[in-house]
Formats: C-alpha cells, sequence, structure tokens
C-alpha cells in the first residue's frame, strides 16, 4: 500500500509540470464513451452541462416575469401564462436546479477524491442517476414547451387535482422521476462514506464538504419518497376522479399540504447544506486558517437535517391546520436556526485574524454568508405565528427565500464551480472577469430582491400578474436589478467555457490548499490516485506551512480498519 | 449454534468469478457489504414511500372512525388471511434460498427462488380474484358502488369511498413492488441455475431477498389496518 | 456478505411463530374489542415484523450501522406520522 500522506503542499511551482498522458478527459473519445461512462468524474460533467441548461431555462422564465412586472398592468403576458411562468421558473429551479446542482456537479466529481477512493460505490447506479434525471428534465420542458403547468410549483391541492386543465400529470411524473435521481444519488454518497474511505481517514478528519453532503443524502433517502407518493396521489386524483384530496368525499386539502410540506420543507436544507459545505471549504483556504469548531459545523450539518424534518408545517400557518400544531412547528422553526447560526459564527470566527485574500471564490462565499444571514434572519421573522399571517403569499416570502437560494445556495454553486474548476478542468479561469461577476451578481442581486422585502411587507402578492400603482416603483428597481443579475450569471458562462481552450494551465494546486482532492493531477487520472492515500492529520492544516504533517497525539493510526462504520 | 457458511479469510482466498470485483473495490468481501448496505439504505427510502400512505390513513382514520370500521369489516379477509400465510411462506422459502446460496447447494438454490417467484405469483392471483368479489361486493368507487347501502347503516358514504381509495392504492402499491420482486427472483433462478453464484459470491440473492422480505413486512401491516380495525361480523 | 446464518430448525420455528400469530391476529378480530382492535393487530404485527427482520434479514446478526439505518428509517417515519397526526387529532379544538 503506498504511504503518499495527506496533505502535502507541494512547492508554488513557477511553470506548471507536464500533464500526465492520461486524464480522465482524454483517456477514451466518442459520444458512447461519455453516454456510457461510469467515472464519477465525467458523470458530474454530464450533470453540469444539463444542470446549466436548465439553470438558463428557468432564468428565462423569471426574465419574462420580471419584465412583465414593470407595469402594473402587466400586460406582458395573459394572467395563464403568467401562471404558467412562475409554476415553470419554480419547477425547474426547484427541482431541475438547485436540488441537484451540488450533489450531482461538484458531489459527484470530488467526494471520492476528498475520501481518496477510486469512485462512488455504485458507479452504474450513478450513472442510472444521470439518465433518470435526463428523462425528468427533458418530459418537464416538453410540458412547459407544449403549454405549460399553471398550479405553481407547489401543486396545491384541489386546484391540481380536479380543476386545472394543464398537464399536470406529466409535470408530476416529471418530477417524480427526477426524483428518483436524487434518490439514487444520496444511496451512493452514504454508502460511499461510510465504506470508502483512504486508510486513515476517520469520521472527524472529512473535509466539511464531506459532511454536508453526507447530510444532503439523508434528507434526499427520507425525504423525497414523501414527496413521490403524494404526487402519485394526485395523479390517482386527476385520472380516475376519486381521490383522497377531494373536499366533496370529507377528503382535506390539508393533507396534500402536510405530505407536500413533509418533502419541500427539508428539500431547502437539501438544497443549501451542499452550498455551506462548499463554503467551509472555500473559507479555510483563503484565510490560510483551520476551521474554527470543526466538530460543530459538522454536527450542525447533521442537525439541520434532523431538524429541518420537523418544521414543515410553517408553510401552512394560514391553510387551516389546527391552532396547536401551528404552536408547535412555530417553536420548532425557531430552533432550526440554531446550527445555521452555529456555522455563520464559526465561518466569521475563522475569518478572524486570517490571513485573507479576495479571490473569486472568496468574494462569493463572503457573499454567500452575508445575504444568507440577512435571508435566514427574515426566516425567524416568518417562524412568528404573527407576522407570518401578515406576509404570507406575499413578496416578502419571495425575497425572504430568494435571498438564501440566489443570494445564498447560487453565490455557493459560484464559489464551488470556480474554486474547484482548475481541478476539473486543468485550466485557470481568468481572475479579473472573476471578481467583476461576482461584484456585478451581488449588486444585481441586491437591487433585484431588497425591494421585494418592502413589497411584500407593504402587501403586493405573489403569483400575481397584475399589482396596485403604488408598488411600481419599486418593482421597476427590482427588474433593473435583474438584468444586472443576468449579466452576472452570463459573464462566467462565456469566460469558463473561453477558460477551456484558452485559460492558462493549472497546476495539482493552484490555492495551495489542503484535501486530498488537491493531491491528484489537474485534471485527475480516470482511477482518481496513482495509488491510495493514506491521511494522517485533519482536513484544513493551513497553519503548520508546507511539508509538516501533524499526528494526532498519542493516537496510533489504524492501517485497516477503515471500512468499520 | 449456527452454521458457518464462510469466514473472511476463505473469501480472501478464493478468486472471484471473473468480471465480478469492480475496479474500486479491495476485495469482494468489501463489495459485498457495500452492495448489502445499500439495499438497506433502499429499503429505508422504500419505508418512508409507504409511510405517505399510512399518515394520510391515519389521519382520515381519526376523522371517520365509523365509516372506517364499517368499510374495514367488508374487506375479503379470507382471501386476506390465506395471502397473508402465502406469502409469510414465500419469505421462508426466500431465506432458505440464501441458506443455499452460502452453501453452495445449486440445486436447491434454484428450487427456491423459484418456489419465492411462484408463491409470490399466487398471492397476486388471489389479490386479482379479491379486488373480482370486491367490485362484485360494491366497494369500488367510481365502478360499482352503492351509496344507499351505507346511508342505511348510518355510515357516510364518502369517507366509505375515503377508506377505499386508500385500500386500492396501498394494496395497489405493494402489488407492484410484489410483482418487481417475482420478477427478480425469476432472473435470479436463471442466473443461478448458470452458475452466477457461488458462496463467496452471491450478494444479489442476499440483497433481493432483503427487498422481497421488506415486501413481505409491508403486508403484514396491511393485514391487521385495512382489514381488521373493527369487530369482524364475516370471513369475507 | 456471506457469513454465519441461522440453523435450519430456526427459521421453521419463526415461521411456525409467524403463522401462530397471523391466526391469532385473524382470530382476535372476531372477538369484541371495541377500542382496542387497532392497538392489538399493530401489536402482533409489529412482533411479526420483528421476527421477519431479526431472523429472515439477519439483522440479529448484522453490523451496529444496519441497525442504525433501520432505527433512522423507522425514527423519521413516526415523525411523519406523529407531526402530521398531531394536526389531526387537535383540529377539531380550533383552526387558524
Amino acid at each position: 500500500m503506498s504511504t503518499l500522506t495527506a496533505p502535502f503542499r507541494p512547492q508554488a511551482l513557477a511553470t506548471p509540470p507536464p500533464e500526465p498522458k492520461a486524464n480522465y478527459l482524454n483517456v477514451s473519445y466518442g459520444v458512447k464513451s461519455w453516454l456510457l461512462t461510469t467515472d464519477h468524474k465525467r458523470i458530474a460533467l454530464l450533470y453540469l452541462v444539463s444542470v446549466t441548461l436548465m439553470f438558463f431555462v428557468g432564468g428565462a422564465a423569471a426574465t419574462l416575469i420580471r419584465v412583465n412586472l414593470l407595469t402594473p398592468a402587466g400586460s406582458l403576458v395573459t394572467a395563464d401564462t403568467y401562471n404558467k411562468l412562475f409554476s415553470a421558473h419554480g419547477i425547474i429551479m426547484v427541482f431541475f436546479f438547485l436540488v441537484p446542482v451540488v450533489p450531482t456537479v461538484l458531489g459527484n466529481f470530488l467526494l471520492p477524491m476528498m475520501i481518496g477512493a477510486r469512485d462512488l460505490a455504485f458507479p452504474r447506479l450513478n450513472l442510472l442517476s444521470w439518465y433518470a434525471y435526463m428523462a425528468g428534465a427533458t418530459l418537464i420542458l416538453w410540458v412547459i414547451f407544449s403549454g405549460g403547468v399553471d398550479t405553481g410549483w407547489t401543486f396545491y391541492t384541489p386546484f391540481s387535482s380536479k380543476s386545472s386543465h394543464a398537464s399536470v400529470i406529466p409535470a408530476m411524473l416529471a418530477i417524480v422521476i427526477g426524483g428518483f435521481s436524487g434518490i439514487f444519488t444520496g444511496l451512493n454518497f452514504v454508502v460511499t462514506v461510510h465504506r470508502l474511505r483512504a486508510p486513515g481517514l476517520t469520521w472527524f478528519r472529512l473535509p466539511l464538504f464531506v459532511w454536508s453532503l453526507y447530510a444532503t443524502s439523508i434528507i434526499l433517502l427520507l425525504a423525497t419518497p414523501v414527496l413521490a407518493m403524494t404526487l402519485i396521489l394526485v395523479a390517482v386524483e386527476r385520472v380516475w376522479g376519486i381521490g383522497i384530496f377531494d373536499p366533496a368525499l370529507g377528503g382535506d386539502p390539508l393533507l396534500f399540504q402536510h405530505l407536500f410540506w413533509f418533502y419541500s420543507h427539508p428539500a431547502v436544507y437539501i438544497m443549501i447544506l451542499p452550498g455551506m459545505g462548499i463554503v467551509s471549504e472555500i473559507i479555510p483556504c483563503f484565510s490560510r486558517k483551520n476551521i474554527f469548531g470543526y466538530k460543530f459545523v459538522a454536527f450542525a450539518s447533521i442537525g439541520i437535517a434532523v431538524l429541518g424534518f420537523l418544521v414543515w408545517a410553517h408553510h401552512m400557518f394560514v391553510a387551516g391546520q389546527s391552532r396547536f400544531a401551528a404552536m408547535i412547528f412555530s417553536f420548532l422553526s425557531y430552533l432550526v436556526a440554531v446550527p445555521s447560526a452555529i456555522k455563520v459564527f464559526n465561518w466569521t470566527a475563522t475569518l478572524y485574524k486570517g490571513s485573507i485574500t479576495y479571490h473569486t471564490p472568496m468574494l462569493f462565499a463572503l457573499g454567500f454568508i452575508g445575504l444568507f444571514t440577512l435571508g435566514g434572519l427574515t426566516g425567524l421573522m416568518l417562524a412568528a405565528l404573527g407576522l407570518n399571517v401578515h406576509v404570507h403569499d406575499t413578496y416578502f416570502i419571495i425575497a425572504h427565500f430568494h435571498f438564501i437560494m440566489v443570494g445564498g445556495m447560487v453565490m455557493a454553486y459560484m464559489a464551488g464551480l470556480h474554486y474547484w474548476w482548475p481541478k476539473i478542468t486543468g485550466r485557470l479561469y481568468p481572475e479579473g472577469w472573476g471578481r467583476l461577476a461576482a461584484l456585478i451578481v451581488f449588486i444585481g442581486f441586491i437591487l433585484t430582491f431588497s425591494p421585494q422585502f418592502v413589497l411584500g411587507y407593504l402587501g403586493m402578492p405573489r403569483r400575481y400578474h397584475a399589482y396596485a400603482q403604488e408598488f411600481q416603483v419599486l418593482n421597476v428597481l427590482s427588474t433593473a436589478g435583474a438584468s444586472i443579475l443576468a449579466v452576472g450569471y452570463l459573464l462566467p458562462l462565456i469566460y469558463l467555457i473561453w477558460s477551456l481552450r484558452y485559460g492558462k494551465k493549472a497546476g495539482d494546486n493552484p490555492w495551495d490548499a489542503t484535501g486530498l482532492e488537491w493531491q491528484s493531477p489537474s485534471p485527475p487520472p480516470p482511477d482518481n490516485f496513482a495509488e491510495p492515500p493514506v491521511v494522517t492529520c485533519g482536513p484544513y492544516e493551513y497553519a503548520l506551512g508546507p511539508g509538516v504533517r501533524s499526528q494526532e497525539s498519542g493516537v496510533k493510526i489504524p492501517e485497516t480498519e477503515v471500512h468499520n462504520v | 449454534m449456527s452454521e458457518i457458511a464462510n469466514t473472511s479469510s476463505q473469501s480472501a482466498q478464493v478468486a472471484p468469478p471473473p468480471g465480478s470485483l469492480w475496479h474500486h473495490f479491495e476485495n469482494l468481501e468489501h463489495q459485498n457489504e457495500a452492495t448489502t448496505l445499500g439495499m438497506w439504505v433502499f429499503l429505508a427510502t422504500e419505508l418512508l414511500i409507504f409511510g405517505a400512505l399510512f399518515a394520510g390513513y391515519a389521519a382520515y382514520r381519526s376523522w371517520y372512525p365509523a365509516a372506517f370500521e364499517a368499510a374495514s369489516g367488508r374487506l375479503n379477509l379470507l382471501i386476506g388471511g390465506i395471502n397473508t400465510v402465502v406469502l409469510l411462506t414465500s419469505s421462508l422459502t426466500m431465506v432458505l434460498a440464501v441458506r443455499a446460496a452460502q452453501l453452495g447447494s445449486l440445486r436447491a438454490l434454484v428450487t427456491l427462488l423459484i418456489l419465492t417467484s411462484l408463491l409470490g405469483t399466487v398471492f397476486l392471483a388471489l389479490k386479482a380474484v379479491e379486488y373480482y368479489t370486491d367490485y362484485l361486493d360494491n366497494l369500488v368507487p367510481g365502478l360499482a358502488f352503492n351509496p344507499e347501502e351505507w346511508r342505511q347503516v348510518h355510515v357516510n358514504p364518502a369517507h366509505v369511498q375515503l377508506f377505499l381509495v386508500f385500500y386500492y392504492v396501498m394494496t395497489g402499491l405493494h402489488a407492484v413492488h410484489l410483482t418487481f420482486g417475482i420478477v427478480i427472483m425469476a432472473v435470479l433462478a436463471v442466473m443461478a441455475w448458470r452458475r452466477a453464484f457461488t458462496p463467496e459470491h452471491h450478494t444479489a440473492v442476499e440483497m433481493w431477498g432483503l427487498y422481497w422480505h421488506f415486501v413481505d413486512i409491508v403486508w403484514i401491516f396491511l393485514l391487521p389496518l385495512l382489514y381488521l380495525i373493527a369487530t369482524r361480523k364475516t370471513l369475507m | 456478505m456471506s457469513g454465519p446464518t441461522f440453523q435450519r430448525k430456526t427459521y421453521y420455528y419463526v415461521f411456525g411463530a409467524l403463522i401462530a400469530l397471523t391466526v391469532l391476529t385473524v382470530g382476535i378480530s372476531f372477538l369484541d374489542l371495541g377500542q382496542w382492535h387497532i392497538a392489538a393487530g399493530l401489536t402482533i404485527a409489529v412482533c411479526k415484523a420483528g421476527f421477519v427482520i431479526l431472523f429472515f434479514m439477519h439483522l440479529l446478526h448484522s453490523r451496529p450501522l444496519t441497525w442504525l439505518i433501520l432505527g433512522t428509517g423507522l425514527f423519521w417515519l413516526a415523525i411523519l406520522l406523529a407531526l402530521t397526526l398531531s394536526d389531526y387529532v387537535t383540529r377539531h379544538l380550533g383552526a387558524y
């Protein structure tokens, strides 16, 4: 067995070493070698292409929404088309972008490398998971372009089960199929983390990105099946005209909402946890400091996953559930903020007295911390029953979740994409353009979504294609911001693709980061490592300087017993 | 005292059947552990799929006890009971099949896998008969249902229909899972006959055995929750 | 993984217990237990499921991680059932 120990940090080289003969990109050519690959790195790239495409389709829907909202009469599109636009935007962004993006793109690529494995536990299942995603994505695109669905991404009954004339069943089927993609990915990750860690890689030496992926996988596995079943029940009701959500039978529309949100609230944690994991990797690297409170951050990930399952009915405070249940869920919703706050404190403490540099990943990560915190604080406001009644179904809610999902999650994804781009492609992106894009995204975001908090508080309802005259100024500001935000997203699309051909060649470790993934060439060889690494210290030993390896005090590293738990 | 089919030192010495060891695992035992673990994780997700139905059922049962109890009493317990025994027997044949695989008893393995698959098919056949008797008994909302007969016993027919929808969806979902299992068992039987399994490497049999037992356990709960929630007057 | 299993005898005994419990659960359904039918039926079902899991699915011989996975699934199922029901059994007390 190899004695390549980690982490070792190579001296900074004036010129990067010559690329090894075969990496995962050039080891084989041809469409079949990509469409039938079982290499987790290639599958990650397949996902990158598909998920990016979906992002821009969802973004196009958002563009039309924002343009329509420039005028109070909202006459760019009819009310019915508007319903289909926000439904398309929500469905695509939630189910086909935010939920899959980081686990399937960055997670698939990095998880095996971060734990010193040659692949995920079930490579063929991984490929199947991509095909399931593609099937779902193709179907939903067909639905949208052939007439659309108008129920909102939330599919509330009885409109979705009885009255809507749109393609509800195909839309739900697309989501169910896409959901299976997530279940397979989660299953793969859980078994991989338990069984394929390199020798010496104990649980508390895992990178925090791995912890966050593990927590995300738990949620994927336990929540998605409930969504699948619930949507199937709506389909049963539509097809046979008889069902369990039908008020005429004594059925309760709230039952749909309970079952739907049992998935969909944990789903928001599926979306954010990997982003938090990315930030936990980037902050230490660009502060040249060990993460503050590693175990707290690790356990906070698990805490978020567990507590996230206990709060779903805070989406239903005005729907008609019992007062008693509402109070329980309100209380639990306050609790779920605690582990997120712990993470924010720990990132901040990591930055404190760090040696900070402002490369693009760091800019995006810092933006994440600020915007996620603001969005999260408004979440606490929403957990209060009294306030929630006032702002439910207004733009306050929209601003709240866009702060977290766009200001938070999408920025974290951008951070991770830029951070690991050299590893994935072997090229450096142009740093100046990257920083400019980060700045534009930040400014555009603030301008787009801050007015929406005010709009919501003043009473503008969501999902309305027209609105009262007094709201116009804020809406125009928001649309202006959206156009800036769009530029901010298009820029990386251009310069990242440009860098594939013209970018400077990256060495193994351009950021001088710790972590097993950086001990391998960029791009990595098909089997990730020349020989399996052996781990002897924690994941963020930045303070020790190059070439120094720490030893756990007094603990002998067991060579073989890694496959234990 | 248990029979030891294999020890890990044995599997380290025997060469795996060609193509069965994946490149990213150290050895076959490691791979088999991971695969079995994967199936357990999958079964946990299946718990939640059925769980959604159980949650809805529990909600309405708490609201409409009278209607649910009245409807439950009309289900065909004779077939339901026989089917329970059929499925339990199939679980026995399944676990004996796993044992046969561990011991390398080829003929027993094939026979038991076929038996398991067959018993599952018997279940489905009886289930189809049961659905037919339900149809004849006016227990199919939207197709064959008589609201008057329920009003006459002071039970809300709408709530009875809720119960029945759950009955068909839950047993239907179970039947779909069972069908999948039946096909898998048949495929495994063919593979076993073609000597695909050895005492060191028969994970597929163990793995799908776990799945089969899970399907059995779902039925173990469906029986009392659908058929036995009130004092039964008749068997069918 | 292929490891120690139970004797054939054990499987037959467990099977016998399963059949006996089935007969029991069907039998008592004809008695007048009032509100207790569901509790009785579920108790027996849990016993039967326990037998299948411990013996037929070899949980008794499995590593702790397997127990953890099963426990986690069951715990989550309990969350789903308990919190959903918390709304339904208290709805009559007053809703928003």
